[in-house]
């Protein structure tokens, strides 16, 4: 495979109530592993995903947070954030465990425009 | 009665709802619901505004599985799973907003 496509992966689902969030996370690897170009959005409750400080031992489930500071690792480092979904929720970028560029809504939409692939959890 | 919510109230009607409708009684949150009881979210007002009417708790390892520890609404009672059951008993009946 040669051509190289730009694949967005949208997450729109807080980390822990369902399995969107996890699933996302596997399917973004498994795209890294074939060389293409791979962008995250994290909007609505998405970027609660990215929330420090998660401890999961009470719920007794797999806490894996800190798997989005390994992305870099796999060459994934476009991670983008929507504001106003950040200001909703009462919480900025120095609460998120990993350097990301915050977008406005137009900017957001743009950046959607530009892609190739765009897969929704 | 005691009502039980497990959704974000930033992605779900349930909590709304919930006090909508409701008579006075408690309200328990859990799961992706604690979003609800943090600081600063946009629920906060809805939230502040019921707990006149209702007495409002979170399941405490919900919180801290979500990296919300120390930053959930004053006046909101944290409770762990012991803390839930006995909430199931000492409430007549209880009812799950799916």
């Amino acid at each position: 495979m040669s051509e190289i496509k730009k694949f967005m992966f949208v997450n729109r689902k807080a980390p822990h109530g369902t399995i969107y969030a996890l699933e996302s996370l596997e399917v973004v690897l498994i795209t890294a592993a074939f060389d293409q170009d791979v962008s995250l959005v994290f909007l609505d409750d998405g970027v609660y995903q990215l929330k420090k400080g998660q401890q999961t031992k009470g719920i007794e489930t797999k806490n894996f947070s800190s798997a989005y500071r390994a992305l870099e690792g796999y060459d994934i480092e476009k991670l983008y954030v929507e504001k106003e979904s950040l200001e909703l929720r009462g919480i900025s970028e120095e609460d998120l465990l990993v350097d990301v560029t915050v977008l406005g809504r137009a900017e957001m939409g743009e950046l959607m425009d530009q892609q190739d692939v765009i897969l929704s959890f | 009665m005691l009502h039980i919510i497990n959704k974000s109230p930033l992605a779900n009607c349930s909590l709304d709802s919930c006090l909508r409708v409701a008579q006075p009684g408690d309200i328990l949150l859990i799961e992706d619901a604690i979003y609800a009881a943090t600081i600063g979210n946009a629920f906060e007002g809805k939230l502040r505004e019921a707990m006149g009417r209702f007495k409002i708790y979170v399941l405490q390892p919900d919180v801290d599985a979500r990296g919300f520890t120390g930053r959930v609404i004053e006046g909101v009672s944290p409770v762990d799973y012991s803390g839930f059951v006995e909430l199931t008993t000492t409430n007549k009946t209880c009812q799950s907003w799916l």
